[in-house]
């Protein structure tokens, strides 16, 4: 390829990595804040305005990223323009996806899904190292809940224990604010560590492409682009994956929220410590479980976080897939055609599940409604989540009616739907 | 399995982790029954010295522990 070829991939690589760090940012908006805007510690908008703040901070607190992506996980030889490109295309549909179903899944997962899938698809199995990859990636994806779950339930049995001859009223106004403060580590904490994927994504991009010589630092833009895309994404919110944080999986009180918070913030910040990183996202939904485990009487629903786990099982499948048919449409086409098609065709998608969201939309003033009113409607397609390929399974859902609004046009529906709602109150 | 495990990393991550994961709540919780359970309001409204000085115990480890994960993250140790 000529110079400008290359620059042109270049740029469209450089787009496709800003727009994955901003999907990162508003999926994962609710690990921090779900738990504060559940109990109202905060009010919505102040709690993802504080979100962002927070991971902008984060982003420019540490800036030792590496160059690498997917380090273990993939032969680092491999790993060209091309294949990165269709890797964060993977990435940001899934992240996409699992979004418009309101599901917490990583950001960091779906990324090396798509990175994989499109390895496999450009030069064959031979080009992933399987170990990493179930060393590195799925097992850790079943462990940080069970770890979390561990530590937040003691934590929350501690905590309720402890405080149970304080009124509700003064707990609540005390511990509010200790969820304030561990709910910032963890956005601080988020802001530092996955912008600094995208960040190490564009180094690679320039370095690749001879823009950057190989020993380059990140260059400034590079860190305030970065920076700006999380921030904006989590100051958008992803409310729906908010929402089943904060509400779909356990009825919050400050005390469990305090303590899942800072559960979460410890299990992210000691994982890393000892070079064995677990997903934020995994741990934070964990927390939240144990949250409800340690506190007598209050319910998790585990129909809710099946589906969760579901999705977390098929997140580097499903990412692959859709990295791998980006490579296969790259080449099929050839050249920078290829790159731009994808590119094209990677807008065209989000824009259409942009468009199917707002049908059902979520935002900060309905986050905080009951549960329980669309849970039937949500757990088919939960399920559909869990069976089907994504690639299917977006148009063949059926148009879902969500959120309190439209309550009363769902009960219709309610017939169908009993089964799956008996299970979800179950 | 020990290819696919980190054990003892994961060991590590336990015990630090319920150590400060549910050690840091439970500090918070021991600031605020010292000061704000019933029994500690006495009728004109304060709460005993030896109750106030446990809560601020309680209340600056845990100021320190969010300054020390702070200098932690900015430090790049993760």
């Amino acid at each position: 390829m000529d110079y400008a070829n290359v620059s042109i991939l270049l740029v469209l690589v450089v787009a496709t990595a800003l727009a994955f760090d901003f999907t990162n940012g508003f999926h994962d908006t609710g690990n921090a804040m779900a738990t504060s805007i559940a109990t109202r510690a905060l009010k919505p908008k102040t709690a993802v305005g504080l979100s962002a703040s927070l991971n902008l901070v984060g982003a420019f607190l540490s800036l030792s990223v590496a160059a690498t992506i997917a380090t273990g996980i993939v032969d680092a030889g491999v790993v060209t323009l091309e294949v990165v490109l269709a890797g964060l295309v993977g990435g940001i549909l899934w992240n996409l996806i699992t979004w418009f179903f309101g599901i917490p899944s990583s950001s960091s997962h779906a990324l090396v899904g798509g990175i994989v899938g499109a390895v496999i698809a450009a030069v064959g199995t031979s080009g992933v190292q399987w170990t990493g990859l179930v060393g590195k990636v799925l097992i850790p994806a079943l462990i940080a809940p069970m770890v979390a779950i561990a530590v937040a339930s003691i934590g929350t049995w501690l905590v309720v224990r402890i405080t149970r001859d304080v009124e509700d009223k003064t707990n609540d106004r005390m511990f509010r604010w200790g969820q304030i403060g561990s709910a910032s580590l963890v956005s601080l904490a988020h802001g530092t560590n996955d912008a600094q994927k995208s960040m190490g994504i564009i180094l690679l991009a320039l370095i690749a492409s001879g823009v950057a010589p190989s020993d380059s630092g990140v260059p400034f833009w590079v860190v305030l682009s970065c920076a700006l895309a999380m921030a904006l994404g989590t100051y958008i919110g992803g409310w729906r994956v908010i929402r089943t944080l904060g509400k779909g999986l356990v009825e919050l009180s400050s005390r469990q929220g305090m303590a899942a918070e800072t559960s979460s913030a410890a299990i992210i910040l000691v994982s890393s410590h000892f070079g064995y990183s677990l997903s934020t996202t995994h741990v934070a939904t964990g927390s939240i479980m144990g949250s409800g485990v340690g506190m007598k009487g209050a319910k998790v629903r585990w129909s809710v976080a099946g589906r969760m786990f579901g999705a977390w099982v098929i997140t580097v499948p499903c990412a692959a897939a859709v990295g791998a048919l980006a490579v296969l449409i790259e080449q099929g086409i050839g050249g920078t055609a290829g790159a731009y098609v994808i590119f094209g065709l990677l807008v065209l998608a989000s824009a259409f599940i942009y468009l199917r969201s707002r049908r059902t939309k979520v935002d900060s003033k309905n986050v905080n409604d009951e549960w329980e009113s669309e849970a039937d409607n949500e757990s088919v397609v939960a399920q559909s989540v869990a069976s089907h390929n994504p690639q299917l399974m977006r148009i063949k859902s059926k148009p879902r009616k969500k959120k309190g609004k439209k309550r009363g046009k769902q009960n219709h529906k309610k017939k169908k739907h009993k089964k799956h709602k008996k299970s979800e109150k179950g | 399995m020990s290819e696919y495990i980190e054990w003892g990393a994961l060991a590590n991550i336990v015990v630090v982790g319920v150590l400060f994961g549910a050690g840091v709540p439970a500090l918070f919780a021991l600031g605020v029954r010292a000061t704000s359970s019933p029994a500690a309001i006495r009728e004109d409204g304060t709460v005993s010295l030896p109750r106030r000085i446990v809560g601020f115990v309680c209340f600056s480890v845990i100021v320190l522990a969010i300054v020390g994960a702070i200098i932690y993250i900015a430090a790049g140790g993760h």
